[in-house]
């Protein structure tokens, strides 16, 4: 079993998610992340999913998702072939400012991006090891909320989108 | 300037008739009330069959598809109307059958208020269609249509459902029709690779013992010539799928069976000694594979396939050729040197030649008192003509129809192959009936399976299409009852069924009807029913616990198919 980004192309219909999403369903495979955003091109969406499975599977679900008409093409990568990145946000009671999480805050080169009477958010970005380790230090700080984003990732093979947009 | 403004409802009809569809079938109701009003003034030009139900009306556009190639078409409203569709939907999917479905919906404004007859039909039809889209202005509906005939109709073929809201029906626009020919994110031809090719033909010339299967995709390729041109140079032994029959004559000298659990003998079993398999527009379904873990694994395989996600999803190839196989069979001919192969062929006739002495002579010229399946359909044989269609259901009577039939032309078969649907058969003959009179139109089908749509008599009685009705009746659902037989100790757990008088109901609705028990009967009966002009209801009441053979049980491999 391996870590798997699946980029999807499509265009902007609405239905498109739910008719990939069911693609995963189908075969019993947990979407371990998901974003969509747009992409270079006006018009044509990305959605990132990030799948553990094996290879036979990861084309299988590739191919399959090429089949739907609205989706332009489909790629699969491992984490080497992508430059990825999550972002997490941590809120953290106004009582457990203390050095000791001045400490954490400069270690994992992360940012308060927001202040209020009874809390402050912490944020960072990088892989979800990292925003994982950040969280469970945190936990010794009662953290009061957390939330990550799924995957948003480029890939690093150069081939491009055009030669599919004929 | 002159108003050209119509409705979105009779924007409807004229992009079907812009799209060449002459019979559509339906049923009317709530959301699609302004379609039927605006058919009402078309009759000239698309005829419309009413169906006793949806599901009738959907199975009858996939028997019309099937034997026409044409697109299938078929009209229902929201809710319970859209939502009988489902099963026809998901037997187009998975049998790749061109279908445009349309549907009412209620109103935009009520969309999401769980108004009357209001589903999500989209929704709940994603899974079970190739495309499918929900129109709520009049000027997307032409579009709409006409994108779903292209993506219905082309690569490889599918069902697509177009749900229009009630409103986009009654609003005004202009006709702005124009073919849909192009779609910038749907490729489906695939330009055959000349070194596929080479790669396939060396396979093939260095083979000993090579074996073709081919499926469907002959048949929705329009390959048949291609087919028969690349066996005669090739001298390679082929059989057939359940859906590929009729894609190539019984007649073929290199024809050497079909293929799956109730298959031929030679053909499954010599699977598992060829050296080189050529699989042509077919899915390694596990009814043809059996257990996947054995299947063929001495062999090279070469598999001709358009959907690419069909190539290496069951069975791991050599050398995989995407496209049409209209265009790869023709390059493979013109790259292979002409052979014969003539000692391996002799071995499926001598396995052939088993299957005849243990199963095929008690099946067709049977000793026992009972009725047997097959001998219904060696009389069919003889009297059929030769371009008849067979139509079946789901079950024994499908199997043994399917081994026996004696299949001549090509799209002269259709039954539920990959979703095995009972309750087909009968709205589906009658939509195959619909596409030509002329032809004769067999419908053979189970006592459990008739009475899954048996109120498609009604339309058959109205049309008075002349579909001509054999009704196998062994008082079971024989299929699940052989199962039971087999491997689950005789437990025949609600698989008996007490049956109505068939000839009575067959002679409500208006049809000639006669009964068979008797085997000095039979031949005579038969031959009345396919010299009668108009619609008839044969009922033969046969063996009641007959099963069928030979038989590769589930998880079994092909090679041991059994005889008994």
């Amino acid at each position: 079993m391996t870590r798997y980004t699946i980029s999807v192309f499509t265009e902007n219909f609405i239905g498109i998610l739910n008719r990939i999403t069911i693609i995963f369903t189908r075969r019993g495979i947990n979407i371990d992340g998901l974003t969509a955003s747009e992409s270079r091109e006006d018009g044509i969406y990305r959605i990132t999913i990030v799948v553990t499975t094996s290879e036979e599977q990861v084309i299988q679900l590739t191919k399959q998702l090429e089949k739907i008409i609205d989706v332009i093409k489909a790629f699969y990568y491992v984490d080497d072939q992508v430059v990825h990145q999550e972002i997490a946000l941590y809120k953290i009671p106004i009582q457990s400012l203390n050095p000791g999480l001045e400490k954490v805050i400069r270690q994992f080169n992360a940012h308060i991006i927001a202040a209020e009477q009874e809390f402050v958010v912490i944020e960072l970005s990088g892989h979800k090891e990292d925003t994982q380790a950040l969280l469970e230090i945190l936990k010794e700080f009662n953290i009061l909320e957390f939330a990550r984003s799924g995957r948003v990732a480029v890939a690093k093979p150069m081939e491009t989108l055009e030669k599919y947009l004929k | 300037m002159k108003d050209t403004k119509i409705r979105g409802a009779e924007i409807v009809v004229k992009t079907l008739v812009a799209e060449n569809a002459s019979v559509i079938f339906g049923y009317p109701g709530g959301a699609i009330m302004p379609v039927y009003d605006a058919l009402y003034d078309y009759c000239d030009q698309l005829e419309h069959v009413l169906t006793r139900h949806e599901q009738g009306a959907i199975h009858a556009a996939q028997g019309y598809a099937r034997v026409s190639g044409k697109v299938g078409v078929c009209i229902a409203t929201s809710g319970p109307g859209a939502t009988n569709l489902i099963t026809g939907l998901a037997d187009a999917m998975i049998d790749s059958t061109p279908l445009v479905c349309i549907t009412g919906q209620v109103a935009s404004h009520l969309l999401g208020t769980d108004a009357f007859q209001e589903t999500d039909v989209v929704g709940l039809s994603m899974p079970g269609t190739k495309w499918n889209i929900q129109v709520r202005k009049p000027e997307d509906i032409a579009p709409a249509i006409a994108k779903g005939f292209h993506i219905a109709r082309s690569g490889r073929p599918g069902p697509v459902l177009i749900d229009i809201t009630k409103d986009a029906q009654t609003a005004l626009h202009e006709f702005n029709y124009v073919p849909c020919l192009n779609i910038r994110s749907y490729k489906p031809y695939h330009k055959v690779n000349p070194e596929d090719i080479k790669s396939a033909a060396e396979l093939i010339d260095q083979a000993e013992r090579p074996y073709l299967l081919f499926g469907q995709g002959i048949v929705l390729g329009q390959a048949e010539k291609e087919l028969k041109a690349f066996l005669d140079k090739s001298g390679i032994p082929a059989a057939c799928t359940l859906l590929g029959s009729g894609a190539l004559s019984q007649e073929h000298p290199l024809y050497v069976g079909k293929l799956g659990m109730h298959g031929n003998y030679a053909s499954n079993l010599l699977t598992n000694q060829c050296d080189v398999l050529i699989a042509v527009g077919m899915r390694f379904d596990d009814r043809v594979t059996g257990d996947l873990k054995r299947y063929a694994k001495q062999a090279k395989v070469i598999h001709l396939e358009l959907d690419a996600a069909e190539i290496n999803k069951n069975v791991r190839c050599a050398v995989s050729v995407q496209g049409d196989c209209k265009e790869s069979l023709q390059l493979l001919t013109e790259s292979i040197q002409p052979k014969k192969h003539l000692a391996w062929l002799e071995r499926f006739r001598e396995l052939e030649q088993m299957e005849k002495n243990e199963v095929v002579g008690n099946d067709l010229l049977p000793t026992k008192l009972g009725l047997t399946m097959g001998e219904v359909i060696r009389y069919i044989n003889e009297f059929k003509a030769d371009d008849a269609i067979l139509v079946t259901d789901v079950g024994q009577h499908q199997m043994i129809a399917w081994r026996y039939f004696d299949y001549k032309n090509t799209r002269t078969q259709v039954t539920s192959g990959g979703l095995g649907t009972m309750g087909f058969a009968l709205p589906a003959a009658l939509g195959a009936q619909m596409h030509d009179y002329k032809k004769q139109v067999i419908c053979v089908v189970g006592d459990g399976g008739i009475q899954m749509t048996i109120q498609e008599l009604g339309t058959i009685m109205q049309t008075q299409a002349p579909v001509k009705v054999v009704l196998l009746n062994n008082n079971y659902l024989g299929m699940v009852r052989q199962w039971q037989q087999m491997f689950f100790e005789k437990r025949y757990s609600f698989t008996e069924l007490n049956n109505p008088d068939f000839i009575k109901i067959a002679d409500a609705y208006g049809f000639k009807a006669s009964k068979v028990t008797l085997r000095q009967e039979l031949r005579d009966s038969v031959a009345e029913m396919l010299m009668h002009n108009g619609p008839y209801f044969l009922e033969v009441v046969v063996e009641k616990e007959d099963n069928v053979f030979p038989m590769i049980a589930t998880g079994c491999s092909v090679e041991e198919v059994r005889l008994s």
